[in-house]
């Protein structure tokens, strides 16, 4: 019997210094990899630290897409209070089109311009990000009643 | 006509599920032969409905019966025959049908070739099998209906998303499900052992056929669902560490862990607690799984409900399923016998360690893929849990498991002689370094990380080789003897040496098109010509491509090493006018070597496109890799003994058993 304590205590041990590891792990990872959301209006109240990834959601203002020839796009997100320039190196997603709600993943540049690495416009022509949808509800903005699903007003819309 | 009987058929599946949920059950207490016997009867009839309301769905598809709101929504009278059927399950209700079809499939598979299980065991384990069909049943037939009718009926309907029309989405599904769903019969006889209290190796041995089927067809499910993003979504990449793609991926590793650690309770009867927590835990993430993608909690392309009493219901079902077979668990595993004893150093211990890796490392990928809904519930900052979140996580974990899989496969069961077994891995460590050295090189992007991954790689499959060097003595007796050996090698034996051959090569895969990746974003028009990874890239400029329910802008490029063409790419920019949305397609180019990756982008100014090159090294062993990994599931699945012989239970159990009870 006390061969099968040993053999149960050394079990707890290996399966305690592994999890203790992977908390270890976890925690760095989480403090260096996440992404907080804001939208365009807490950024432009918050402190520019650049290299802080970032992701914001906002509506794609009107007549603000440009292609550059670098192959590069810059566009502004809007939440109706604020506009943040941003730029893009790659191919937009399918979806992405102006007026429509999109989320941008990168980091603030030091003259205020976000650099994009990964703009999400996904689900269909109604989708609205998530968090975009919270945030515009937050601010009085949010029309529709329903789920973040449904159709919702564009940026023309909104702004009465 | 034919939508309202699949309706009934819905209805008498249910009432079938009903009497399979209780009458077996009691009967099996009551050791009463016909109410056990009725378990099978009704397994089998309540398949035999849903097929039939299945079937009733896929004609209202295939005719384009618009008056079935569910078609009207999801299907157009223009689409492609494929993608009608398709699109039956390419949308939540359907989906559901198609969930408990395989439900109902693994239910009358476990009633049909069940025969040798004993009466009571069989007669709980379709009990329980039928007491999930009720959940799921019920949840269809009140929340999520497929068959209600639209009156006046609509013309035609409003399509399908156009990036789900495609051939490797029609398959993923179905296979995905198998997966997911065929882990519900491990489920179900882990079950019925904590009712009847007893788990030894001859329950090992008859759980494992159904634990193998499904990890195999989860493997291929994954796969292709990660093809499908790699070839379809233009990103060029193949797995995005998305909340959908872990919701897949957490049973596939917690099912691996429970493929490895059945094998100890087969052979030496212990573990066993803790396998049986691990079938309940696998089936909990595929039941999780279904919470997060079909509840609405994440937005993506699979995430069809959005009605949030469907949301509360599946949590409900999860709430119920997870928490009963917990307490179950916590209430009869104690009383549960310890088998036997092993040293630090033997397979036992190496397959435990495999465990507590997996397990680790799935905890890990629900943390990452949790945190985010958790925080936003209590009104938290709002976060993403990305990629570099996984792979600083997930990789560390896996590192260890991967080096340890050659010198555990060989460790003698009991104690093992880790010196010996080091020894007889000396070519495989030799092939390792070897890789490692003529990669850094040769590979000129070779890194140290990527020198280590390709090393990795080596020692996977040098070590599986080896192992089957060892095992036919090659060059230890006569090359005749060996032959006859490795003509006589088990299924489980080359199980074993073929799924761990394609791990490493999965893992070389991996290594090459994370670490090796090149990406070129520019912009290009007609006769420009640029570079990417030693290929010059001709642009050959855009056509019209118009199909059969799309128009499409066709860009063409043209690949050429030195000076010699070695492709043609058409990447093409699709409108659907049905659904109002583009899609992308990607030109690939694919050889053994490397995948070439085109993307037409946007027209930035008049003939002038963005357009994004990849050259991604070794991609395609990616998916050959895991393929490999399935047909090594296969051979352990067609091992004789699963077949000839498979033991009643011996009597001497029983009896032990009796008297413990």
């Amino acid at each position: 019997m006390r061969f099968r304590k040993k053999q149960r205590l050394m079990l707890v041990m290996v399966a305690i210094l592994l999890l203790g590891g992977a908390t270890a792990l976890v925690l760095t990872a989480l403090d260096d990899t996440i992404a907080f959301f804001v939208s365009p209006s807490k950024l432009q109240a918050m402190e520019i630290d650049e290299g802080k990834r970032l992701r914001i959601g906002g509506l794609v203002v009107d007549g603000s897409v440009e292609q550059q020839t670098d192959g590069s796009v810059r566009f502004a997100l809007s939440d109706v209070n604020h506009e943040v320039g941003v730029t893009y190196a790659g191919v937009l997603p399918d979806l992405f089109r102006e007026g429509q709600g999109i989320v941008a993943q990168g980091y603030m540049r030091r003259d205020g311009v976000f650099v994009a690495d990964e703009v999400l416009a996904k689900h269909d022509e109604n989708y609205m990000p998530r968090e975009l949808a919270d945030e515009l509800k937050e601010q009085g903005y949010w029309k529709h009643a329903g789920d973040g699903d449904e159709p919702v007003a564009k940026t023309g819309e909104v702004v009465k | 006509m034919i939508a309202e009987l699949g309706h009934l058929a819905l209805v008498l599946a249910f009432v079938l599920a009903l009497v399979q949920a209780s009458l077996p059950m009691i009967g099996a207490s009551r050791r009463d032969p016909f109410l056990m016997s009725t378990g099978s009867t009704a397994a089998i009839g309540q398949f035999v409905f849903i097929s039939l309301a299945f079937a009733a769905l896929i004609h209202g598809y295939v005719v384009s019966d618009f008056s079935i709101e569910n078609v009207f929504l999801n299907s157009h009278s223009t689409k492609p025959l494929l993608y009608k059927i398709s699109g039956a399950w390419g949308n939540h209700e359907g989906s559901l049908v198609l969930w408990v079809l395989i439900l109902a499939l693994f239910g009358a598979a476990v009633a049909v070739f069940g025969r040798n299980l004993p009466a009571p065991f069989k007669a709980r384990t379709l009990a329980v099998q039928g007491i999930i069909g009720l959940g799921f049943l019920a949840f269809m037939l009140l929340t999520s209906n497929p068959f209600i009718r639209l009156d006046p009926a609509p013309l035609d309907g409003r399509g399908l998303n156009p990036i789900l029309q495609d051939p490797g989405l029609a398959m993923h599904p179905p296979m995905l499900y198998l997966g997911y769903v065929g882990f519900s019969t491990t489920f179900s006889f882990a079950m019925a052992a904590l009712i009847e209290g007893r788990v030894d190796a001859t329950w090992a041995r008859w759980a494992r056929p159904w634990t193998l089927a499904a990890w195999i067809s989860l493997t291929f499910g994954i796969a292709l669902g990660s093809w499908w993003a790699y070839y379809e979504l233009g990103w060029g990449g193949w797995w995005f560490w998305d909340p959908v793609e872990n919701a897949s991926f957490m049973p596939w590793l917690a099912g691996t862990a429970l493929l490895h650690s059945a094998i100890v309770v087969e052979k030496r009867e212990t573990l066993k607690s803790w396998t049986i927590l691990l079938a309940i835990l696998t089936f909990s993430l595929s039941l999780l799984g279904t919470f997060l993608v079909r509840s609405g909690v994440l937005t993506s392309v699979h995430a069809f409900a959005t009605d949030p009493e469907r949301g509360v219901f599946i949590l409900a079902l999860l709430v119920v399923a997870i928490g009963g077979s917990l307490a179950l668990y916590s209430w009869r595993a104690p009383s549960m016998q310890g088998g036997g004893l092993f040293a630090p150093i033997s397979r036992e211990s190496a397959l435990l360690l495999n465990n507590l890796l997996l397990a680790t490392a799935t905890a890990t990928v629900l943390l990452g893929t949790l945190y985010p809904l958790f925080l936003d519930a209590l009104a938290g900052p709002k976060i993403s849990v990305g990629p570099p979140f996984f792979n600083a996580t997930f990789v560390p974990l896996m590192v260890p498991l991967l080096v340890a899989v050659p010198i555990g496969s060989m460790l003698a069961w009991k104690r093992g002689d880790l010196r010996g077994v080091v020894a007889r891995l000396s070519a495989a460590g030799l092939a390792a370094v070897l890789v490692a050295v003529l990669c850094s090189l040769y590979i000129d992007w070779t890194g140290t990380a990527a020198a280590l991954g390709f090393a990795l790689a080596a020692w996977l499959v040098a070590g599986s080789l080896n192992d089957l060097a060892f095992r036919i003595g090659l060059f230890r007796i006569g090359f005749a003897r060996s032959l006859e050996r490795l003509a006589g090698l088990p299924g489980s034996a080359w199980g074993v040496i073929v799924a761990h051959a394609g791990l490493g090569i999965l893992v070389a895969g991996i290594t090459a098109s994370s670490a090796g990746q090149s990406e070129r974003i520019l912009t290009m028009k007609a006769g420009d010509e640029t570079d990417i990874a030693g290929y010059t890239v001709r642009f050959e400029g855009v056509t019209n491509a118009d199909g059969p329910n799309y128009e499409a802008r066709r860009g063409t490029f043209v690949a050429s090493l030195d000076g010699e063409v070695v492709a043609r790419l058409h990447s093409e920019k699709r409108f659907f006018p049905v659904e109002g949305r583009p899609t992308t397609e990607a030109g690939i180019d694919t050889t053994l070597w490397r995948d070439l990756y085109f993307v037409l982008g946007d027209e930035a100014g008049p003939g002038l496109f963005t357009v994004r090159l990849y050259h991604n090294p070794l991609v395609i062993w990616i998916w050959g890799g895991t393929v490999i990994m399935g047909l090594g599931g296969f051979c352990s699945l067609v091992d004789r003994r699963f077949r000839i012989g498979v033991p009643r239970m011996a009597q001497s159990h029983a009896v032990a058993a009796g008297a413990r009870a």
